[in-house]
């Protein structure tokens, strides 16, 4: 076969390849709604998602006791190293800021969303959209953030505040960080002395070290 | 699964440290007499090795059973929710072997066979799509070398000095090349609409793992990859279609991805919001810091990897990274900052991906306090982490790319320390 006619081949390869453009490989095949409704649980922090159904308190503690108590604690304050969901009112600027539902979540729809979907850890996606309104309200009154007798439904889940709603800010490193980090930087006689301030081997808490000592 | 130790045990080092003794005289030391490994024939000169019907696929020798991942029992509540760690001390180059790279998990490394595995395209799209696996190997495909670091890598070190060894202070981090398809093609297959800003992404795992993404990020540079390094992905890196995103924080690399949803606004998933937040001295927290800044680390020595030669030539060796650009350049202190030299790159820094340095030192002996600062194209350079702390306090938890210390001491040993 003479190169010419190899340049044509391949020519003619192109041109029937060519019709594939973005949008139309025709791959895949439509989702259908009830596919769609399966899988699209997500739940915005305007409540977009929510669907119909409430909880009150009092059965909220009654279902979080039997699903969530082990390792969350009776009273969502958390057992051993397991997440607190409850507690740590103001302590966010603190050495040690205690981060729970209520002291550092900023929307409710995270809590509604979260466990929906993936709790209780190890049992996930099993709590009906009842008991999902029923735990995010009583984890709200372990809060003190709603009293005893309160009912959450998607037609007031919008009316709970959350304490630090506005506790976040937008990453803010391209005007805080960036341009102090991006100066020329020293290279000879930056510093006059340099001390060891702080030891790894005195907190001892490397495994591998542990085992070995 | 090993009996050897992964760092050298005080008693093993000490033995090495006297061996490295003998050879301060300058110049190469003389034979003691015949080395029989020499003079002696040995067992695989003369017999038979390994058919090539033993390993169908094989693992490391033996000899290099500590050059594993490993897991840190207090960091976490259990190891379902929780983070090993790269053993980057014993590595070279920048590609890390799957088998030993790092993983994390929010309900553990699930089992998702390739017929079972279905992507999900919806939202503000004209038509909402399902993929099998089968349908997106048919797509263009590309490959990529790029980081992937855990937005915790350092974490623990943001107060102080902690875990003693690079593998833990800086092994949240594996670096592959992927091969895949870009996001943009997928979702230019199912039409986005004109009011989409952002994407949603969740995996199969019952966690979900679910982040926002903005969708011009999406249609940038976005991977649903199922390769990796040659292979499949590994099930506990996301077989058998993980999300890359290149230079962000890892947690938002989907793993085993299942559904991109298209939005006007972005979700504030528990993990954009409980988690991946990084709270400052105020207490009021930043979100959605989604790239990963200039960082280096130093591998060898380190910690794990200590000087068991003795003095005259040593290989400095470690890693850098940005999630802004590429490496430009490394600057290495033998003396803890108060001077510094630049490293030679073993090749040009790649945009997002790991770039190896080295710096090849006559040791004479002395206590050293080794430190590497890594400087990007964009003309970011490393900061201390005493700066980050003065800007960020100490609550950050996720972010900590400040400069790290290793403390060399005349035995060659290395310890994780701080300096004013």
């Amino acid at each position: 076969m003479s190169k010419f006619r190899n340049l044509s081949a391949a020519a003619l390869l192109l041109t029937l390849a060519a019709p594939a453009q973005a949008g139309d490989f025709g791959l895949g095949r439509p989702a259908l709604p009830e596919e769609i409704a399966a899988w699209d649980l997500d739940v915005a922090p305007d409540g977009k998602g929510l669907p119909e159904g409430s909880g009150s308190v009092e059965d909220g503690e009654e279902i979080f006791s039997a699903n969530c108590a082990i390792c969350h604690g009776e009273f969502a304050e958390g057992v051993d190293n397991y997440p607190k969901l409850a507690g740590g009112e103001d302590t966010l600027d603190r050495d040690d800021p205690v981060k729970t539902v209520g002291s550092y979540w900023p929307y409710l729809s995270t809590v509604w969303d979260y466990v929906h979907r993936s709790m209780p850890f190890g049992a996930a996606q099993v709590l009906t959209v009842d008991e999902v309104y029923a735990i995010t309200a009583y984890i709200l009154y372990s809060n003190y953030l709603v009293e005893d007798d309160f009912v959450l439904s998607n037609e007031n889940f919008l009316e709970v505040a959350m304490p630090n709603a506005d506790g976040f800010i937008v990453d803010d490193r391209e005007t805080t960080e960036l341009p102090l980090f991006s100066q020329p930087p020293c290279m000879t006689d930056c510093k006059q002395n340099v001390e060891i301030t702080m030891r790894a081997a005195v907190l001892d808490v490397t495994p591998d070290e542990a085992a070995a000592n | 699964m090993t009996d050897r130790p992964g760092a050298p045990t005080r008693r093993g080092f000490l033995k090495a440290g006297l061996a490295g003794g003998g050879a301060l005289v300058a110049g190469k030391a003389a034979a003691e007499g015949p080395d029989p490994l020499i003079t002696e024939t040995q067992p695989w000169a003369q017999m038979w090795g390994d058919g090539v019907d033993v390993t169908p696929y094989g693992m490391p020798i033996e000899y290099e059973s500590d050059v594993i991942r490993r897991n840190v029992d207090w960091l976490t509540a259990d190891t379902i929710s929780s983070v090993n760690f790269t053993p980057i001390h014993a590595l070279d180059g920048t590609i890390t072997p799957q088998g030993c790279a790092f993983e994390r998990h929010h309900s553990g490394a699930i089992d998702l066979p390739k017929e079972d595995y279905r992507l999900m395209i919806n939202g503000l799209v004209e038509t909402p799509l399902i993929f099998t696996y089968a349908d997106l190997e048919r797509f263009p495909r590309v490959n990529h070398t790029y980081f992937l670091e855990c937005a915790a890598n350092s974490g623990m070190e943001w107060a102080g000095a902690q875990l003693n060894g690079a593998q833990f202070t800086h092994g949240m981090i594996h670096n592959m090349e992927y091969s895949g398809v870009p996001l943009r093609t997928l979702l230019e297959e199912a039409g986005v609409k004109p009011e989409g800003k952002w994407i949603y992404v969740e995996g199969a795992d019952a966690s979900s793992n679910g982040r926002s993404i903005p969708l011009d990020k999406a249609l940038d540079d976005c991977l649903v990859a199922f390769k990796a390094n040659g292979e499949a992905l590994r099930k506990e890196h996301g077989y058998p279609v993980r999300l890359c995103v290149p230079g962000w924080e890892g947690n938002m690399w989907i793993k085993w991805l299942r559904r991109v949803e298209v939005t006007t606004e972005a979700i504030q998933s528990r993990e954009e919001t409980s988690k991946y937040t990084d709270t400052l001295a105020d207490g009021t927290s930043r979100k959605w810091t989604w790239a990963m800044d200039a960082k280096s680390v130093i591998t060898s020595p380190s910690p794990q990897s200590p000087i068991t030669h003795g003095p005259g030539p040593l290989v400095i060796t470690g890693l850098a990274w940005s999630g802004r650009g590429a490496i430009k350049r490394v600057d290495v202190s033998l003396d803890g900052g108060k001077s510094w030299q630049t490293a030679r790159l073993a090749r040009p820094g790649q945009k997002m991906a790991l770039t190896r340095f080295y710096l090849d030192i006559d040791w004479d002996g002395s206590e050293m306090l080794l430190q590497s600062r890594a400087m990007d194209d964009t003309g970011y350079v490393q900061p201390t982490k005493n700066a980050l702390r003065e800007i960020r306090g100490l609550n950050s938890v996720y972010h900590n790319n400040g400069i790290q210390t290793w403390w060399i001491k005349t035995s060659g040993e290395a310890e994780n320390v701080e300096v004013s």
